[in-house]
């Protein structure tokens, strides 16, 4: 194993410049000469609009433009997609309406597009901004995900009657229903997956600058995938030719999804750089992060699971209506189909699955993906409804899923919701988790706590998620407009140091030091002469980014391929240079050696002579500098235990996470230290998700959950420390053994969280966030 | 325009600021030292956390103004040349960090947590005390590592 390779807790490069001031964000960058951009949004959930007055605005001091849709749409510039179809039970499309960047007589929720101004400064910019007149048409709105294409309500959109994008059934309705009739019992659960704002601590920012000579525009922004961002303003917004635009996503504070989407702000500002021609500077407010990023969740469901006498899931039923939102984001529309509903079975062998999943339009923001994006939908109700059974049945809620889980010995595992588990062994994550949350004495603890005048709970989850996202042939087939492989260069310079080149992109990921690490492993180059560049088109070949835990199972392979070459390459160059035949020059702990002799060159020696070929044969090429583009065979499947223990106080609904443990597997661990860390934000995430977290529009459609105020998002005292453990099996698919780990917190802790809760309580169900009053109002017993 | 006059990390500075600059707008905008951020506007988020005459305050909650005269440190003030300050060291020994937003604010509150309890702080206090502070990466686990251990490094 090198020094700093693979399985060692390398300290991160990345961490110097942030520790010390010197990030790079992109509200961190100034040009000479810069603007600054107010949007004008629509304080109205549903109106239309019936005249834009800009003349004040305009007017105001230090203005230089004020913009409306008009002007955008003059110029050509194109609305904003959605990028994956998604095809309705009457055989068409999901209904998709246009997605003007600036409103085009219309707007469909608070926070809406409605104009920009741009000033001299911030200040001047917001004062003008004020004086931006709309004349609007209130119209009633729809907020209610549930209610949303009942018959009488309002419409939203001419192109999506009843406000159904669409209607997406998945699995054999009438075998379910046969079994459903023959079941022993029949266990049921209605519920709320609570909608959420993601919330990553960098507010979503854009700087556009337009250069008049080479006629390019360059745009920093704050992105999860600064390629897909220019392929989609390029070829579907037209905003300028692909190779005309840079986008460059700079060091980015936290994404977890909501950067992944291309929004309006980002075109808009990218449009009006050239069109003042002077660099236009836009930082979201924390109040417009609320209000205009891509929210998540937002699901209503019923679900029914059907068991024989003996506990045995024979099927499972899932009716959700899952709320997009007033316009469809980017990958809105795989998020409560594909990512949702193809993960039903869990880690279980229920037979038969069938869902029905109805995606609504409200006047609410856009909703689409966010840590985790559709599996922790997904897991919440199996996890809540295993349990459900579980009581039903008057079992254990460990024996009942022990009787229901997936054998080691039957991986791959075909589950009848389209996915093949790669590897898991569930029963080892399991026991171990019991082990180390001490499962076995919980009673004695729940009698010490009765004496406090407490009710102490401990809930379960065995989570199973599908990342290292994903096969483009699997995903072409659904309807994705991309394919998901990734790519890497790995470049040497003449002096032996390397660069690596990713596709991927870290916004606190640490992929500069796990990849370093990566590379360490493979070529034996120290990890202090590694440097791993992302984030900017104008340098890194094209790549698909991060999100769905996909930098390491994805890019990172197609990293190690690129080295493979090198390998290869640097074979024939030292063969050449040692005088030996090429199959006679081995190469271990970076050094190419003839076999059997100890005549070996350094691979620094081997990059210094393919750049000084003086004496190359005609079919030797000079150079070392390989890349490779990696398209996996299939998702990796992630899985685990995670098990919560909390104390509610029933006089205050107050709940404390005394304990949590997990215990995951993601295959095998590049940096240990990197891996908890994402547990760690995944477990918060997700209890922030089950006590804390509610995004909330009245019934006029006002958010009124539009600050860090009123939206309560976890603290350091609403959380333990955590016990973590990994029982780790090898993917067959993935070269690299690896799975992803980045969306496993937060997808295995709601229902263990809530599990705990309803445990402690003795109750059946409590909805997501159980906030002290609703967790209070639980203990009180039935009203 | 009015002018201000501080210090700021040992050094003099002055600026013409309006008097509604705030001093996160000043420092970040009219010094350019960017490592102090932004992440909200309701003086929850805790990323804007400075020193002001050796107290934390929230830098997006005070007009550049009302820090005329005063002696302001900011993360890019910690390091002394090319070492780190114990605490930065400690939060990069624990993985106290990981987009590294909300990680100045972090460092700044974690030394005045130091300053009011003392090297030797508990977990349950530093997690009380750091409500102030929001991180949505890392689950405060490392944070909480981080500043206990860069604590007791103060001490040495």
């Amino acid at each position: 194993m090198a020094e700093n390779g693979i399985g060692v807790s390398v300290r991160r490069k990345e961490d110097k410049r942030f520790l010390i001031g010197k990030g790079n964000y992109t509200d961190d960058i100034n040009i000479v000469g810069q603007t600054y951009a107010v949007f004008v949004r629509s304080p109205h959930a549903h109106a239309t609009i019936n005249s834009i007055d800009t003349t004040d605005a305009a007017k105001s001091p230090g203005v230089v433009a004020v913009f409306t849709g008009d002007e955008l749409a003059a110029d050509g510039i194109a609305p904003l997609i959605c990028g994956v179809t998604v095809t309705s039970d009457d055989g068409e499309p999901h209904r998709a309406p246009a997605h003007p960047a600036l409103a085009q007589g219309k707007v469909n929720y608070v926070g809406d597009h409605v104009a920009i101004v741009i000033a001299e400064s911030l200040a001047q910019a917001r004062d003008a901004a004020e004086k931006v007149d709309v004349d609007y048409g209130l119209l009633p709105a729809v907020t209610d995900t549930g209610s949303a294409a009942d018959s009488g309500q309002q419409q939203i959109h001419e192109a999506a009657p009843n406000n159904i994008c669409f209607n997406w059934p998945l699995g054999d309705k009438q075998a379910v229903a046969a079994a459903f009739a023959s079941a022993h019992k029949i266990s049921k659960l209605d519920l709320i997956n609570n909608r959420m704002v993601t919330n990553p601590m960098e507010p979503r920012a854009a700087l556009g600058e337009y250069n008049t000579g080479t006629e390019e525009i360059t745009l920093h922004v704050t992105t999860q995938n600064p390629h897909v961002h220019r392929l989609v303003l390029s070829a579907f917004n037209q905003l300028a030719p692909e190779h005309k635009l840079r986008v460059i996503g700079p060091d980015v504070g936290g994404g977890f999804g909501a950067k992944i989407f291309i929004y309006a702000e980002e075109l808009v500002v990218g449009w009006a750089c050239r069109k003042v021609n002077r660099p236009v500077k836009w930082t979201a407010d924390r109040t417009e992060a609320f209000l205009a990023d891509a929210h998540g969740r937002d699901h209503v469901t019923s679900a029914e699971m059907a068991l024989d006498e003996n506990g045995k899931f024979l099927a499972m039923r899932v009716m959700t209506k899952a709320n997009l939102g007033a316009y469809l984001s980017t990958f809105s529309t795989m998020v409560p189909s594909y990512l949702y509903a193809f993960l039903l079975a869990g880690q279980y062998t229920t037979p038969l699955i069938y869902s029905e999943v109805k995606a609504v339009f409200t006047n609410t923001a856009p909703v689409d993906a966010s840590r985790g994006a559709g599996r922790p939908e997904a897991t919440y109700l199996v996890e809540r409804l295993v349990n459900i059974a579980a009581a039903d049945m008057g079992r254990d809620p460990v024996e009942i899923r022990r009787r229901n889980f997936i054998p080691v010995d039957a991986f791959p595992y075909q589950t009848p919701v389209v996915q093949c588990y790669d590897s898991g062994d569930y029963h080892a994550a399991l026991d171990k988790a019991l082990v180390l949350a001490d499962y076995e004495n919980f009673p004695a603890r729940a009698e010490q706590a009765k004496s406090r005048g407490l009710r102490r709970g401990i809930g379960l989850s065995t989570y199973v998620e599908a990342c290292g996202i994903a096969p483009s042939a699997a995903v072409g087939q659904l309807g994705a407009g991309v394919g998901l492989w990734e790519s890497a260069q790995v470049r040497f310079n003449p002096t032996g140091n390397v660069q690596v080149f990713t596709g991927a992109h870290s916004h606190g990921q640490g992929h500069e030091t796990t990849f370093a690490q990566l590379v360490t492993e493979l070529l034996g180059v120290p990890f202090e002469d590694i440097e791993v560049i992302h984030g900017d088109t104008a340098k890194t070949q094209f790549g698909m980014g991060t999100y769905g835990s996909r930098s390491l199972a994805v890019g990172g392979v197609a990293i190690a391929k690129a080295c493979e070459k090198l390998i290869a390459k640097g074979k024939k160059i030292a063969a050449h240079a040692l005088e030996a035949a090429e199959g006679d020059i081995e190469f271990a702990d970076g050094n190419f050696t003839i076999a059997g002799t100890d005549k070996a060159m350094n691979i620094a020696e081997v990059a210094f002579n393919a750049y000084v070929p003086h004496s190359y044969p005609e079919d030797l090429e000079p150079g070392f500098d390989e890349n490779a583009f990696f398209d996996p065979m299939n998702f990796s499947f992630p899985a685990g235990t995670h098990i919560c223990e909390v104390e509610v106080d029933p006089e205050t609904g107050v709940v404390e996470i005394v304990k949590y443990s997990a215990v995951d597997d993601f295959g095998k661990l590049i940096n240990p230290m990197i891996v908890a860390g994402q547990v760690h934000g995944g477990i918060t995430h997700g209890v922030g998700q089950a006590l804390l977290e509610g995004c909330r529009y009245d019934s006029e459609g006002q958010l009124v959950t539009a600050s860090f105020m009123d939206y309560a998002m976890p603290r350091a005292d609403n959380v333990p420390s955590f016990d973590l453990d990994y029982a780790p099996t090898n993917p067959p698919h993935n070269p690299l053994g690896v799975k992803g780990c980045g969306e496993a917190g937060a997808i295995g802790a709601p229902p263990a969280v809530i599990n705990a809760i309803t445990n402690a309580l003795g109750i059946k169900h409590i909805d997501m966030p159980a906030t002290p009053e609703n967790v209070w109002r639980a203990a009180q017993g039935p009203a | 325009m009015p002018v201000v006059n501080m210090r700021v990390n040992g050094n003099a500075v002055s600026g013409e600021v309006e008097a509604r600059t705030l001093l996160v707008q000043f420092l970040r905008e009219d010094l350019r030292l960017t490592g102090t951020h932004v992440g909200c506007d309701t003086s929850q988020c805790g990323a804007c956390v400075v020193h002001v005459n050796g107290k934390s305050i929230k830098s997006c909650t005070m007009l550049a103004l009302m820090a005329d005269g005063c002696e302001v440190t900011t993360i890019e003030g910690l390091a002394s040349g090319t070492e780190l300050h114990p605490m930065q060291q400690a939060f990069m020994d624990n993985h106290g960090l990981q987009c590294g937003f909300c990680t100045p604010g972090m460092v700044m509150t974690a030394l005045e947590i130091v300053n009011r309890n003392g090297k030797g702080v508990d977990e349950r206090t530093v997690r009380k005390e750091l409500e102030g502070n929001i991180c949505r990466c890392t689950g405060y686990h490392n944070i909480v590592k981080s500043v206990i251990a860069g604590a007791k490094a103060m001490e040495g």
